[in-house]
């Protein structure tokens, strides 16, 4: 059998809503591992147990486990019963289990210095924590006679955990995502397109614990089916965080049509901005998202600017949340490549029609201006059309 | 179901898909095996290979399979450079070639070759005072593509083979994939030493193609292994993708260019001076290349796609580099919205007049509905 000690990070600090999210994340972390055979989960004083049955499925459950927001670090540890044991014995067990840890450590990485970290979960031993240390280092200088301690810089840490029915050795802390278990903060309505950004901000409030459904923008045939296949192919991705995706889409082609007929060319890219967000509105209501989520980051293009978010909020009532807007590319980069998505958002099939890229767009729109071109529209009735024709493509998450 | 994109591929007939099944569910013997399964399938292999060589005016043993064109042309370039780079550094091809040709024609640049690109005029054909201005002694190779993919134009094969033996030891090659089937081809009369062909562009099945060699040229092995292809292209025989292969060409018959010649003279005929013509008087009846001014090919592509027309922007294979645009139509000297615009209509033997009008009916809708978008 393996263990794995999951520890919570901000879950833990929840207060009175403690066992809930607790609750909420032993739920999560089940789910992901429910295809490992006779794996099991659960919460004792504060931390996560996950057990294999075998050591086979320790890459496994790491990633699995990792994926879970809400988890803040794994540590893949090797479990010692210690009921009825004399603290003079629980010392031996213990010595031995990390002269073993050591061992395997010395023979893969060939680590020469060491220090031992313990913790004495369990008040009532009688032995303190820097004694346990002590006497742990003690041992396994025995048991290894090639290693020497290293308090300040060493290659590698031997933590022990000595708990009330059992006791922990491990070498390593494996960073999860952090954040918080999914669920426990409602459902948003991402404006997924198939770029770099817009997949990161989906991750990123999902991290926060929300569930996610998304739209789609496109403008067939002036874009491809390609185009598109390449977002579902993104949803698909962030399904192994977000869990299903339900993803709407809707064909904005009939009103680009009348903005380009009716309004004045440099306002095009707002003008579509803004009714995207009406869209949005809309689909929000119907799926009860209480939040529409965008990839904007602040000054990255023309519609991006502080006077065209101003512009294009004040189109709808739900809050917009917008987690990139004071992030640089290359950060939003970094998360992309971290999660898996930038490979695919970087295929070369646009997603959003050149054709109707002004040649120079405004970059500080006047609302009474975008309003009195809008007074040409009849953007109700656009919209309502735009909506009712939206399609929706469930996406599942796999389980590779 | 319209469909004008036979130059990226064309659909197998059922004869052959029916050929090809039996031979994957009955006669499924490995040629190389002694018992009698394996000699029916080494027959089934060398009915093909006469049927190819015959289409070539070839000697079967001058056939060669691969696994599609691209390997023939890789085969050629990169194996004549392998072989005789002692003898000379000097490769030269065109500026309009295939990927299958560029593409390892840079390999040997970066390998130290020198390779010349040579332009074409507006009609995508190579000038001949330009090879000549090219060729030098210390030239290994010569590869110009029989017909340019994305326009039909035809090169001046004959005449190239003919100088280029006379004035050089270099090898001549072309890549006929878009002239086989198209075009009367005759090894013999042309005089080159390779040619590659394609079985997926005749009616024929993926993953087929072919390589002729003329007797007495040593060209490396690409694939090395158990001696298949009389030890020049190891790996068991593809039985069925090659009998596939022979019995689609047995069912080539002459080219009907009458699809073409009618569309061309109605999309004239109905746009005027709105669109520009690419494809040269002298071409092939299966390529139709025309540029619709004021248009984004692959907008209009994908408005005929709704009405299940099928057309290509440039060709099938670089569709997708975007933004660069056609490099054979950049070459032609095209103009950005020439490039930007242009469709290819290609044709096959399943084309009918009366798709034609259809598709007249369609486009002439589509480009307006587009253009009307555009305008501003």
């Amino acid at each position: 059998m393996k263990t794995f000690i999951v520890r919570c990070g901000e879950t833990a600090l929840k207060g009175q809503n403690k066992p809930y999210f607790e609750r909420m994340l032993v739920q999560r972390i089940k789910k992901y591992i429910s295809t490992i055979d006779g794996a099991t989960a659960e919460r004792l004083d504060g931390l996560i147990f996950v057990r294999t049955p075998d050591e086979a499925n320790t890459e496994d459950t790491l990633k699995k486990v990792g994926r879970v927001f809400g988890v803040d670090s794994i540590s893949p540890a090797t479990e010692i019963c210690i009921e009825g044991l004399s603290a003079e014995e629980v010392i031996d067990a213990v010595g031995k289990e990390a002269v073993k840890t050591m061992m395997s450590l010395i023979e893969t990485k060939g680590v020469k210095t060491f220090k031992v970290e313990a913790k004495r979960a369990d008040k009532n031993f009688p032995i303190e924590s820097p004694q346990i240390a002590r006497r742990i280092g003690a041992a396994i200088l025995k048991g290894c006679k090639v290693l020497s301690v290293d308090v300040h810089d060493p290659e590698c840490q031997i933590f022990v955990n000595v708990r009330r029915t059992y006791a922990y050795v491990y070498e390593q802390k494996i960073s999860g995502f952090g954040g918080l278990p999914l669920g426990t903060n409602g459902k948003g309505l991402t404006l997924l397109s198939g770029g770099i950004d817009s997949p990161v901000a989906t991750f990123m409030m999902a991290h926060r614990g929300m569930y996610m459904d998304a739209i789609h923008f496109h403008s067939y045939p002036y874009t491809s089916e390609r185009a598109f296949e390449k977002v579902k192919d993104l949803a698909q991705i962030l399904t192994t965080y977000t869990g299903k995706i339900n993803m709407y889409s809707i064909n904005l082609l009939p009103i680009q049509e009348q903005i380009v007929a009716n309004c004045p060319e440099d306002q095009t890219t707002i003008l579509v901005r803004r009714f995207m967000m009406r869209c949005a509105e809309k689909i929000a209501e119907k799926v009860g998202a209480m939040m529409l989520i965008t990839g904007e980051s602040l000054g990255q293009v023309a519609s991006q600017t502080a006077e065209a978010l101003v512009v294009t909020d004040s189109t709808v009532k739900l809050p917009v949340m917008r987690p990139l807007i004071a992030m640089d590319k290359t950060e939003i980069i970094k998360i992309a490549q971290e999660i898996g998505t930038f490979e695919t958002s970087i295929e070369p099939y646009e997603d959003c029609c050149t054709v109707f890229l002004p040649k120079h767009p405004v970059t500080k729109p006047k609302l009474e201006k975008i309003l009195e071109s809008e007074s040409k529209l009849d953007v109700e009735s656009l919209v309502d059309a735009a909506v009712e024709a939206a399609t929706l493509d469930v996406i599942y998450q796999e389980f590779e | 179901m319209i469909y004008l994109d036979n130059s990226s591929t064309t659909r197998v007939k059922e004869a052959v898909a029916e050929k090809m099944a039996n031979i994957m569910t009955k006669d499924f013997g490995n040629p190389s095996s002694l018992h009698r399964l394996g000699l029916n399938a080494e027959k089934i292999v060398k009915e093909a290979r006469l049927a190819i060589a015959k289409k070539l005016n070839a000697n079967p043993s001058e056939i060669f399979f691969t696994s599609c064109g691209t390997e023939s042309d890789n085969t050629v370039v990169k194996g004549v450079w392998e072989s005789r780079k002692k003898q000379g550094k000097r490769i030269i091809t065109t500026a309009v070639e295939h990927p299958a040709i560029l593409e390892p024609a840079k390999w040997c640049e970066a390998n130290g070759a020198e390779v010349v690109y040579l332009p074409v005029d507006e009609n995508c054909c190579i000038r001949m005072e330009d090879l000549k201005a090219a060729l030098t002694e210390d030239t290994i190779l010569v590869s110009v593509m029989y017909v340019n993919n994305e326009v039909g134009s035809i090169m001046p094969i004959k005449e190239i083979a003919d100088y280029v033996h006379a004035h050089s030891n270099a090898y001549v090659h072309t890549d006929a994939v878009q002239a086989f089937g198209k075009l009367d081809i005759d090894v013999k009369k042309i005089g080159v030493d390779f040619l590659s062909v394609s079985g997926h562009k005749v009616h024929g099945p993926k993953g087929i193609g072919a390589l002729y060699i003329k007797t007495g040229i040593h060209l490396p092995s690409f694939m090395l292994g158990g001696g298949q292809e009389r030890g020049f292209r190891s790996g068991t025989e593809s039985v069925p993708l090659i009998a596939g292969f022979g019995a689609a060409v047995l069912e080539l018959s002459k080219f009907d260019s009458a699809p073409k010649d009618y569309l061309c003279k109605c999309i004239k005929e109905k746009f005027g001076d709105s669109i520009k013509i690419n494809t040269p008087k002298e071409s092939v009846p299966s390529v139709l290349n025309v540029s619709f001014l004021g248009c984004r090919a692959e907008v209009l592509l994908h408005m005929l796609e709704e009405e299940e027309i099928y057309v290509s922007t440039g060709s099938a294979c670089s569709s997708n580099t975007k933004k660069k645009g056609s490099h054979v139509l950049l070459a032609m000297g095209l103009k950005p919205d020439e490039v930007e615009g242009a469709i290819r209509f290609s044709f096959s033997d399943e084309n009918t007049l009366e798709q034609m009008d259809e598709v007249m009916k369609v486009l002439t809708n589509v480009v307006e509905k587009h253009r009307k978008l555009m305008k501003r």
